[in-house]
């Protein structure tokens, strides 16, 4: 018990540290690294809570997709990012009064709530007894089950994205040479091969 | 002992550093999307702390859709800041109101 109280407070603080990092750093590679890190921690905070896959799939997909292609993007654009910071020190004042209302707002709705009676009986799936069945086991029994139709979107959101962001930065390029397979279908013999009667040891001009 | 108040407080902690870097880092869009990546994880520390207290595998199976979007935003989100920049070799925010008028 003791040792999950202080993996708690390492993860915990470790998390707003590396988020609280990555919003004020002045080099946005290092902001993409104190990134990387707060996903890890967090991936700590869901083992300790017992939800191994989420962990997995955070270091997975956010650690190993999304915060690369960050780190691509802000090591290939060429930008002054010293630029992008002057002026800041004026927003500083109106983000931490809405910051710090929206940080009352929700303390006090932490503060003042409780679960209700029938929360128990609403559950949509409860979990399955951890003797039995395994995070990852007990999630695919419901993922395929009763959640395939959002599962299967999930899937058609990523086609989309992915379609998307290829449009969207593929540039041709000119003075590159293509295969174009209509114009090589559509090529007229009669256009292209020429036949000449030629007298035996003459030769002819090409 | 550590319970559902001590997640909920480190996700809204983590929640409102995401939108004070949306306010403090308005003219970098790169820090805005990394922001927003921070906010989208401080809602999943939320889904699943309730998911683990309520003994409800749902809140678990919504982070995993949470996620997906979040990745898809950041692809998105990426492509059009590369396609800005290559128009205007820059990614100011400021400049992407010209075509206001």
């Amino acid at each position: 018990m003791l040792i999950q109280t202080v993996a708690f407070y390492f993860f915990a603080t470790l998390v707003v540290l590396a988020g609280f990092s990555v919003v004020r750093a002045k080099n946005p590679v290092h902001g993409v690294l104190w990134l990387i890190l707060a996903f890890l921690s967090s991936a700590g905070l869901f083992v300790l809570q017992g939800a191994e896959f989420v962990a997995m799939l955070m270091i997975i997909v956010y650690v190993g997709a999304v915060a690369v292609l960050f780190l691509f993007v802000v090591m290939m654009l060429d930008v002054d990012f010293a630029t992008l910071r002057a002026g800041m020190a004026r927003y500083i004042p109106i983000g931490l009064l809405i910051a710090g209302v929206l940080l009352m707002l929700l303390v006090i709705e932490i503060g003042d709530w409780k679960i209700s009676d029938q929360a128990a009986g609403l559950r949509q799936s409860p979990t399955p007894s951890i003797e039995t069945t395994h995070n990852t086991l007990a999630l695919g029994q419901i993922i395929y089950t009763d959640y395939v139709l959002l599962f299967q979107i999930a899937g058609l959101i990523l086609l989309v994205a992915m379609v998307g962001a290829i449009i969207l930065t593929h540039q041709r390029r000119s003075g590159v040479k293509r295969q174009d397979v209509l114009s090589q279908m559509y090529r007229d013999p009669s256009k292209s091969v020429t036949l000449k009667n030629i007298k035996v040891s003459s030769g002819d001009q090409l | 002992m550590i319970g559902l108040e001590h997640y909920l407080t480190v996700a809204t902690i983590l929640f409102v550093i995401g939108v004070f870097g949306i306010f403090l880092n308005r003219k970098n869009i790169i820090v805005i999307l990394m922001s927003i990546e921070l906010m989208l994880l401080a809602v999943n520390i939320n889904l699943v702390a309730f998911s683990v207290h309520l003994d409800d595998l749902t809140g678990q199976v919504f982070t995993l859709f949470v996620l997906t979007v979040a990745a898809a935003e950041a692809a998105i989100g990426l492509a059009i800041l590369v396609c800005f920049y290559r128009n205007r070799h820059s990614i100011a925010v400021d400049d992407v109101s010209l075509m206001k008028g």
